[in-house]
């Protein structure tokens, strides 16, 4: 079945869309017209575009999201600078998401990474679309991984396919370890669950215990790392699953 | 509020669909799982039609809820949102139905048919 169209595509072209979706419009009387058109299905056809441009030049991306401030650009910078020249560890690349500023990137390339900055303004998520012109923009390596840092938000990234490998979810222990139960559409499509800020753990009254029961009931198919980008706690199994993700 | 960006890809794809009609109705279907709230389109929908072919349609929304299967024990049932478990104790569910965001159907005026 077509995705943009959900037709049957029994058409001769089955289907680089060249079957161009336009309806016959009847004469005469006003009349309904079934369309059972998917909503996402022209962000989804970008995202499988990004996936095949990705896999032509031997590069993986991830999705990375949170609520703003649980430490996903700090956990980037940290990663950038122990990675960098460490043999048998994949270079990085990243793609900032952010409403406004450039503030992001210029953190990132500091820690010597290659960066492009994407505002989205008024948006709240990125789409595959802006990945895309991100993507061409950025120009990733042969073998590299390519992090998307998406806008900080728990709720709209969820449902906009960006075209990665993986998606990464953090939740810093300073949020209260309810998060899981209060946006079960974000944690639940997670792949891996990064629960930051673990040195700050004596200080605060966070229950990991009932965070991580929390998982196995909303993703329980999700792997999940507790590390801290402050101390290195935990960092070890973070590169040892990128450089598996990206193998 | 992802939903204006949603209610924008609507608008989208009906005019891409019956280019030079004009929409009278759109039916939606946005399912109980898909992370979508129909309040939140129906708000966007006024905002974002004015001034296209969608301007001062009506909009219905079905919201069907969400069904889910069992891997472990094969069985089929309701699920209990934001906890997709199952009564055997299995977390490992598929979702079978409820995530779609659908464009059902549109309806267009006779008189201006092309």
């Amino acid at each position: 079945m077509c995705a943009t169209c959900g037709c049957a595509g029994t058409g001769a072209r089955v289907h680089d869309h060249a079957h161009d979706h336009v309806q016959e419009l009847p004469p005469g009387d006003a009349r309904t017209i079934a369309l059972q058109a998917k909503v996402l299905a022209k962000n989804d056809d970008l995202a499988a575009g990004n996936r095949a441009w990705l896999a032509g030049r031997g590069a993986t991306m991830l999705n990375l999201m949170s609520s703003p401030g649980a430490g996903k650009t700090t956990l980037l910078e940290r990663t950038a600078q122990d990675m960098a020249g460490q043999a048998g560890r994949p270079g990085l690349a990243v793609i900032e998401g952010d409403q406004e500023t450039a503030l992001d990137a210029d953190r990132i390339r500091a820690a010597g990474c290659r960066v492009v900055q994407i505002n989205t303004g008024a948006g709240c998520h990125l789409d595959a679309d802006m990945v895309r012109r991100g993507l061409a923009a950025l120009d990733p390596p042969a073998g590299s991984v390519v992090m998307v840092e998406n806008v900080g938000n728990l709720v709209c990234p969820a449902l906009f396919d960006l075209g990665e490998a993986a998606r990464v979810v953090l939740a810093s222990v300073t949020e209260g370890a309810d998060k899981p139960m209060k946006y079960p559409a974000m944690f639940r499509r997670a792949d891996l669950i990064l629960v930051t800020k673990s040195d700050l753990l004596p200080h605060l009254r966070f229950d990991l215990d009932a965070f991580l029961a929390d998982l196995t009931l909303v993703s329980p198919a999700a792997r999940v790392l507790t590390l801290s980008a402050e101390t290195g706690e935990g960092l070890g199994q973070w590169y040892d699953w990128l450089a598996a993700t990206a193998a | 509020m992802h939903e204006l960006a949603i209610t924008e890809n609507i608008v989208a794809t009906v005019t891409q669909r019956v280019p030079g009609a004009r929409v009278t109705g759109v039916r939606l279907e946005i399912g109980q799982l898909s992370g979508v709230v129909a309040d939140s389109v129906r708000f966007c929908f006024d905002l974002v039609t004015e001034g296209t072919a969608l301007e001062g349609a009506g909009l219905e929304i079905a919201e069907p809820p969400g069904r889910c299967r069992c891997r472990d024990c094969g069985v089929e049932f309701a699920p209990d949102w934001p906890i997709l478990l199952c009564g055997c104790g299995s977390a490992d569910v598929q979702v079978i139905a409820g995530q779609d965001l659908v464009i059902t159907a549109v309806e267009v005026a006779g008189s201006e048919v092309r």
